[in-house]
């Protein structure tokens, strides 16, 4: 049986940057035993020497000339911002200490 | 009018007997009428569809050359963005968000005359079977309002049963077309991948997702089926090569001397009675139509289900890492001196529902260090093999087919607790989108212990999605002469509708 404690969850949690509350932390980290014995089945099966598909096409780079093709104005690509100043994206602290 | 097929309609607008705005008003009503107890929009957008109806119109009065669905109302899943358009992909994170641009099903769709008339409900980010995953409730099933129609396309399936849209659009990750499809007695198809554009298709997992048509009837589904797909530059994936002749096939509908395999993987047990009994005689009806029946093995797709619940999450995990909280959509917690990682998480928090946040979680784990070959790693190796057993088996038959779902319509918060049985119930859907060839759902009849919808599943090779409307076609046809009329005849009455 496979498991992941709440701690393990919670460490996931904050890679994944999703805010946990306690309640939620265990719910999944009961659940998750169940789910991974589950998906933990794709190890049942020899699989050496076969090859891993990433994508159900043979994938290649597509390039196209390089010319200014219409875009966004700068209004409509602003227009789902939760907050803007000066035609710019208004975006929390990123770097260093609060002021 | 309602009650007509899309081509029926088509042909009545052709004929001047009938025009765009007065079918488009005569399903508004009747979503006014009885969308309060199915519940499949999101949001109706009536002014926006009956001037796009106007407009057909007015084009069609002038005698310019319209294309086959030109007028026809439809259903669009809100996972397809549409410019200025409320779209929320079933989210609270995407609340409010009005996109700045036209996804290309929806541009293609405008180009073709068709109205759209609003967006349906879905589970949240299409992860769900069920459209009870959705942050704005749930869909409830026509056929028996205590039930779920399946999902995650739930809302499109519902509308299209219920007779509020003669045609939906939906999407198809693990079998959200073709399960929803067959929960709710009508046809369903996910086209080969990279057959429907993906840009404006919001991303759940990417190498699996593709948009298809829904219909009362496999031309029906024909016909929006070939002009919403073709080849799409702003798409990487997009294949570049002619449509399917999918329409003349479903007009065609003859399956004499065609190879059908059953495939022993996808049957008998774990499968409900009357699921399998439908199963059964729909192939007797096959042979007796002069196709061959043949039973083909596919040993790998016994781990389909598990390498579909790794390589979705781990694509998932990635694709809504966007949803950060500084560009669009909702931000919560942006108080002075909060940092960009902490308002992340606390939007994210907020924004995502149970099943997104328990995917992320599982994707985030099976892509981590340390754990990455035995889970990602091997999932991606199934994958090989159910592409292997598929090309293996295409060589003994024409077409494959399965029951759709492994039960009928199940009651609501039956299993959203369980998520291990939810997942079950994708079980004979997801080889197809892990192959990324193309399948489609169609009403096999109901089973007898609850009266309630069967899907038959026909799938095909990547590129040959004319097989599913030449073998759907003939079966559907033998299928109504034996019940004298179609399945969705048999659904109760709504209440409140006219």
């Amino acid at each position: 049986m496979s498991s992941l404690s709440r701690d393990d969850v919670a460490k996931l949690a904050g890679l994944a940057r999703i805010e946990m509350t306690e309640a939620e932390l265990v719910e999944l980290s009961s659940q998750f035993g169940l789910i991974l014995d589950a998906v933990a089945r794709v190890q049942e099966m020899d699989l050496s020497g076969v090859k891993a598909t990433s994508h159900p096409q043979p994938l290649e780079n597509i390039a196209r000339p390089d010319v200014v093709l219409p875009s966004l104005s700068p209004e409509d690509a602003l227009s789902g911002a939760p907050a803007q100043e000066e035609s710019r994206f208004r975006v929390p602290q990123i770097l260093g200490e609060a002021e | 009018m309602i009650r007509s097929t899309a081509a029926q309609m088509a042909d009545a607008l052709a004929k001047g007997e009938t025009t765009s705005v007065e079918l488009t008003q005569a399903h508004l009503d009747r979503i006014a009428a009885v969308d309060g107890q199915v519940k499949a929009f999101l949001h109706v957008d009536s002014a926006g569809a009956l001037a796009q109806a106007k407009d057909v119109d007015a084009r069609r009065a002038k005698g310019e050359k319209l294309s086959p669905i030109a007028g026809i109302p439809l259903a669009l899943k809100d996972v397809l963005a549409q410019k200025g358009v409320p779209t929320t992909a079933g989210s609270k994170i995407l609340q409010g968000w009005l996109p700045p641009y036209d996804s290309t099903v929806v541009s293609t769709l405008k180009a073709a005359g068709v109205v759209i008339m609003g967006k349906t409900n879905m589970d949240e980010f299409a992860m769900g079977s069920s459209t009870e995953n959705s942050g704005y409730g749930p869909t409830f099933n026509p056929w028996d309002l205590t039930r779920t129609p399946g999902g995650s396309s739930g809302g499109s399936a519902a509308a299209v049963s219920a007779f509020e849209a003669p045609l939906a659009i939906g999407s198809d990750t693990g079998g959200s077309i073709r399960q929803p499809a067959a929960l709710t007695g009508i046809v369903g198809v996910r086209p080969t991948y990279g057959a429907v554009s993906r840009f404006g298709l919001i991303a759940y997992s990417s190498s699996l997702d593709q948009a298809g048509p829904f219909g009362r009837t496999v031309l029906d589904t024909a016909l929006l089926h070939e002009v919403m797909a073709g080849h799409d530059v702003k798409d990487a994936t997009s294949i570049n090569a002619p449509v399917p002749a999918v329409v003349a096939a479903a007009k065609s509908g003859d399956v004499k001397g065609m190879k059908i395999g059953v495939i022993k993987q996808l049957q008998g047990e774990g499968y409900q009675k009357g699921v399998q009994t439908r199963f059964d005689e729909s192939l007797q009806v096959l042979a007796s139509l002069g196709a061959e029946i043949v039973e083909v093995d596919c040993p790998s797709f016994e781990y389909a289900l598990a390498a579909y619940y790794l390589i979705a999450p781990s694509e998932c995990s990635s694709n809504l890492a966007r949803f950060d909280a500084m560009r669009y959509g909702l931000r919560t917690g942006d108080v002075d001196g909060a940092s960009a990682e902490a308002v992340m998480s606390a939007t994210r928090d907020a924004g995502f529902g149970r099943e997104v946040k328990r995917r992320i979680i599982l994707g985030t784990y099976a892509l981590s260090s340390g754990y990455y070959d035995a889970y990602y790693g091997s999932a991606q190796k199934i994958r090989t093999l159910i592409i292997q057993d598929y090309a293996k088996a295409f060589t003994k038959a024409d077409v494959l087919v399965s029951p759709t779902a492994p039960t009928t319509a199940y009651k609501i918060g039956e299993k959203v607790d369980d998520p291990m049985a939810m997942y079950l119930g994708d079980v004979a859907t997801i080889p197809v989108n892990l192959a990324g060839i193309c399948g489609m759902s169609l009403p096999a009849g109901l089973a007898d212990e609850d009266n309630l919808p069967v899907g038959f599943q026909i799938m095909a090779p990547a590129m040959q999605d004319q097989r599913l409307y030449q073998v759907g076609a003939a079966l559907e046809a033998a299928l109504l002469t034996k019940w004298g009329a179609p399945i969705l005849s048999k659904a109760p009455e709504l209440k409140g509708a006219k």
